[in-house]
C-alpha cells in the first residue's frame, strides 16, 4: 500500500446502543474487512449463546467482560481500520454512563464527529447534547448521520426534516462544516457503498466522505508554539557542546536561521539545527515531534516555550476556562489544584464559577455553582505563575488545560481557555 | 519538503517520540519492557531518535521465563550492546526456586501468568516507577481500553473500569509511592503499522519472523516449535516445516505460520492479506474470552 500521503483521521462516534452506533461500527470494520476470522469466529459464538442469528455486529465492540454482561460501553475505546486513502481511529464513546466526561475524552482529539439519529425519533435531548459537546471542544468537521432508514421506508421527507431540525438548534452553536447522510447501519446503505434503497440522495457515502474531508488544515499551521518537553545533553564525544530542545510543534512551523523568542524568559536567539531523529531538516511543522539547537546558549527548561518574535502567546496568571468535570470528588473551593498545559505545570485554584451550562438545552445557569461530575461550567482560574496561553478556539493545544487533585492524583477536570 | 502534512506512519512516530519524551520528562526511573519481540525493539528504535543524539536513557527489562527462543536472546543481548544500554533480566526460574510462584500442572501448563509476580517483583527491586511497553490496542480487546499511561496501584494491579482520563496531548503521570505505571507509545499502531514502518526504516528483527524451515508439532491449529520443553503426546508427530511467527512469546505457546515470506517486504504482503488476528496463534489467549483482561488486572504486561 501506498503510505506517503495517506493521512490519519480521528473521528469520534457518540450514542447509544439503541442509535445503531455499534451496529454502524462493526459494518464499517466488516465492511473494510478490518475484522479478522478469529474475530468474527468469537463473535459468531457469543451471538449464538445470546440467541441471535448470524452476526451481530455490534458484539466486534465489545470489550470489558462487564460490558458484555451489561450490554453497555463503560468507557472510551478506539477501534482501527485503514483504507487504501487512509487510516482511521474511532474513539468510541458510550451514550448513557458518564457521557459527557467520555465525549469530551474522545473528542478532544478528534478531527471528526459522528452523530447518530434514529430516523424514527429524529432530534433528541442526546442529539443536541452531543452536538454541543462537539461544538464546544471545537471538532472542525460533523458528520450527522441518520440511520435506521430502513424502518421509515428510506423516506426522503423525513430525513430532509431531521435534517431541517438539526440545522435549526445547531444555528446557536459554533460549528464550522456539517454533513448529512441517510444511512442504514444494520443493511449498509450508505455506509461504505452507495445504497440502491435512496436514489434520492445525491451525497457520498459515509466512508467516502470520511476518506475524503479536508484535514490538513485541522492544524494550526500559523501561529508557531513550541513547548519544551525535554533538555538533550549527550555528554559523549562529538556532542560535547550539544544543548538540544526536544519537544512535539503544537502548531506553525519552524525553520533553521529564523529568530525566536524564548518564554517565560524572553531571551532571543535563532534556531541552528532541527532535527527528527538522525535526520537534521531545513524547516518542521506541527506535529512533528523534533529537537532544535539555538545559536546562543540561553537558561531552558521543561515546561519553557519557544516561538517567534512576532507572534506570541498570552502570558497571563488569571483567564478564563470552559472547565468539564470529570471526578466523582466534586469541585473544592479554595483547593490548590495542579494545573498541566502543554509540558508546563503549575498550582492553580478557581477563583469563581461564573456561569454552567445546560448540555441538553445550553441553558446558562448561574444560581447553581456546585460542580459536579459531568457538569460544565465558565470560571475564572488564577495559576501560580504566567502560563503561555492562546484561546482554545484559535489553538487545540496550547489553548487546552487539565487540573489534577494531589489528594487523589487524579485527574478531575478538562478545560477550554476562552 | 513541499507539503504540511504528515502521512500516517510519520504520525504515529511522532505520538510515539512525545509519549517517549513525555515518560521521561515525568517519571524518576523508567524501564523499557523489553521480550525480543518485534513491538518492544519497535519501542526501542522509536527511544532512540527521541534522544538522539543523547543515549537511550531507558535501561532495558527483559522477565525471562527460562523458556525462550534462543534466537531471541542472542538478539536481546546484541542490541543492548549495540546501544550501550543496561540490561535487567528478572528471572522465572528464580521466582520458583525462590518459592515466589509454582509451576503450572497439567497438560498446556505454561509459564505465563507466572510472568506476572517475576515482573512485579523486578520493577519493585530496581525501583521502577514507569515500565514503557509494546502493547497496541488493536491486539486484543482489552488492550483497546488502554490508555498512554496507565496506572497501577500498589498491588501493581490495573483498574480497567476506573481509568483516568486522557485528553488532548496532557498526560498525567502523577502517583504515590510504591504505585507505578505503564506507558503504551504504540497503543495507536496496528499490526500492519508496526510492520510497515520497520520495512521503511530498515530496522533489525529476529530472523524467527522471517520464513524459515523449523523442526514443528501440530497443537490447537498452530505449529508449535519443537525444543527441550515441549512433552509430546501421544497422537503428535515432530515435522519440517517452513514457518514464520508472527508474534514472539514463550517457545512453549507461541505457534508459527505456514509461510514463504522471508523477506520484509513480503511479510508486509502477507500480513496485509491475513485473516486471523496475530494473538490468533497464541494458546496464553485462548485460555477463555477474557483471558487477557484478567491477567492485565492482575498486573500483566
Amino acid at each position: 500500500m501506498k503510505i506517503d500521503k495517506n493521512q490519519l483521521l480521528r473521528f469520534t462516534t457518540a450514542g447509544s446502543v439503541d442509535d445503531g452506533k455499534s451496529t454502524l461500527i462493526g459494518r464499517l470494520l466488516y465492511d473494510s474487512k478490518s475484522i479478522f476470522e478469529d474475530q468474527l469466529a468469537a463473535v459468531k459464538n457469543s451471538s449464538k449463546q445470546k440467541g441471535i442469528e448470524g452476526v451481530d455486529l455490534a458484539m466486534f465492540t465489545d470489550g470489558l467482560k462487564d460490558e458484555r454482561e451489561q450490554g453497555i460501553t463503560i468507557d472510551v475505546a478506539y477501534r482501527y481500520f485503514t483504507t487504501p486513502k487512509r487510516k482511521f481511529i474511532i474513539a468510541d464513546t458510550p451514550g448513557h454512563i458518564q457521557y459527557t466526561r467520555n465525549m469530551v475524552t474522545g473528542a478532544s482529539t478528534a478531527n471528526a464527529a459522528v452523530v447518530l439519529i434514529d430516523a424514527r425519533h429524529g432530534v433528541i435531548e442526546q442529539t443536541k447534547r452531543h452536538t454541543f459537546i462537539a461544538s464546544l471542544l471545537n471538532i472542525p468537521h460533523i458528520i450527522v448521520c441518520v440511520n435506521k432508514m430502513d424502518l421509515v421506508s428510506y423516506s426522503e421527507e423525513t430525513f430532509n426534516s431531521i435534517v431541517e431540525e438539526f440545522e435549526e438548534f445547531s444555528s446557536k452553536l459554533l460549528i464550522k462544516d456539517v454533513r448529512y447522510i441517510p444511512i442504514s447501519a444494520l443493511d449498509g446503505d450508505n455506509v461504505v457503498n452507495r445504497s440502491e434503497n435512496m436514489a434520492w440522495f445525491q451525497g457520498s457515502p459515509m466512508l467516502h466522505e470520511l476518506e475524503t474531508l479536508h484535514i490538513s488544515s485541522d492544524i494550526n499551521k500559523i501561529d508557531a508554539r513550541f513547548p519544551v518537553q525535554t533538555v538533550l545533553r549527550p555528554q559523549r564525544k562529538g556532542f560535547e557542546d550539544y544543548r538540544g530542545y526536544a519537544g512535539r510543534i503544537a502548531s506553525g512551523i519552524y525553520r533553521v536561521n529564523e529568530e525566536v523568542t524564548i518564554l517565560p524568559s524572553g531571551f532571543t536567539s535563532k534556531i541552528k539545527t532541527i532535527n527528527v531523529g538522525e535526520t537534521e531538516v531545513e524547516e518542521a511543522f506541527a506535529p512533528m515531534s523534533v529537537a532544535m539547537t539555538l545559536e546562543d546558549d540561553v537558561d531552558i527548561s521543561r515546561g519553557n516555550m519557544i516561538v517567534k518574535k512576532n507572534n506570541q502567546p498570552k502570558l497571563l496568571q488569571e483567564f478564563d476556562v470552559m472547565l468539564c468535570w470529570l471526578n466523582n470528588a466534586p469541585l473544592k473551593s479554595r483547593t490548590k489544584y495542579t494545573i498541566m498545559h502543554t509540558s508546563n505545570e503549575q498550582k492553580a485554584v478557581i477563583k469563581e464559577v461564573v456561569y454552567k451550562v445546560d448540555v441538553n438545552t445550553f441553558k446558562r445557569n448561574e444560581e447553581d455553582k456546585d460542580l459536579t461530575m459531568n457538569d460544565i461550567a465558565r470560571v475564572k482560574l488564577k495559576t501560580s505563575h504566567r502560563l503561555m496561553i492562546d484561546s482554545y478556539r484559535d489553538n487545540r493545544s496550547t489553548g487546552s488545560i487539565i487540573l489534577v487533585d494531589e489528594s487523589t492524583k487524579e485527574t478531575v477536570a478538562a478545560g477550554m481557555i476562552v | 519538503m513541499s507539503t504540511y502534512y504528515l502521512n500516517y506512519l510519520e504520525e504515529l512516530e511522532s505520538e510515539a517520540i512525545f509519549i517517549l519524551r513525555e515518560v521521561w520528562g515525568q517519571f524518576q526511573n523508567p524501564v523499557i519492557l523489553f521480550s525480543g519481540g518485534k513491538d518492544s525493539i519497535l519501542i526501542t528504535h522509536l527511544a532512540k531518535k527521541a534522544f538522539h543524539p543523547a543515549k537511550i536513557p531507558f535501561a532495558l527489562m527483559h522477565v525471562d521465563t527460562g523458556h525462550n527462543f534462543p534466537e531471541a536472546i542472542q538478539f536481546r543481548d546484541d542490541l543492548a550492546k549495540q546501544l550501550g544500554v543496561n540490561l535487567i533480566v528478572g528471572s522465572v526460574q528464580e521466582s520458583i526456586d525462590k518459592g515466589r510462584v509454582a509451576e503450572e500442572k497439567g497438560k498446556n501448563a505454561t509459564r505465563n501468568a507466572l510472568q506476572i509476580t517475576t515482573l512485579l517483583d523486578s520493577l519493585e527491586e530496581h525501583k521502577v516507577d514507569c515500565a514503557i511497553g509494546g502493547g497496541r490496542r488493536d491486539e486484543e480487546k482489552a488492550r483497546a481500553k488502554e490508555r498512554f499511561f496507565s496506572h497501577r496501584d500498589e498491588f501493581g494491579q490495573w483498574d480497567p473500569k476506573n481509568q483516568r482520563p486522557e485528553l488532548w496531548n496532557l498526560l498525567n503521570g502523577k502517583y504515590f509511592e510504591g504505585e507505578h505505571f505503564r506507558a503504551f507509545p504504540i497503543s495507536n499502531w496496528t499490526e500492519m503499522d508496526v510492520w510497515n514502518y520497520l520495512t521503511k526504516e530498515k530496522i533489525e528483527i529476529p530472523s524467527l519472523y522471517l520464513a524459515h524451515q523449523r523442526d514443528v508439532v501440530k497443537r490447537n491449529g498452530s505449529w508449535i516449535p519443537n525444543s527441550e520443553f515441549l512433552k509430546l503426546e501421544p497422537n503428535e508427530e515432530i515435522v519440517s516445516k517452513r514457518i514464520r511467527f508472527r508474534t514472539l512469546g514463550d517457545i512453549t505457546i507461541t505457534g508459527g505460520i505456514e509461510s514463504d515470506a522471508d523477506t520484509m517486504e513480503k511479510i508486509v504482503e502477507e500480513v496485509s492479506t491475513m485473516r486471523e488476528t496475530e494473538r490468533g496463534n497464541r494458546s496464553d489467549d485462548k485460555r477463555s474470552e477474557t483471558a487477557m483482561e484478567d491477567r492485565k488486572k492482575d498486573g500483566y504486561f
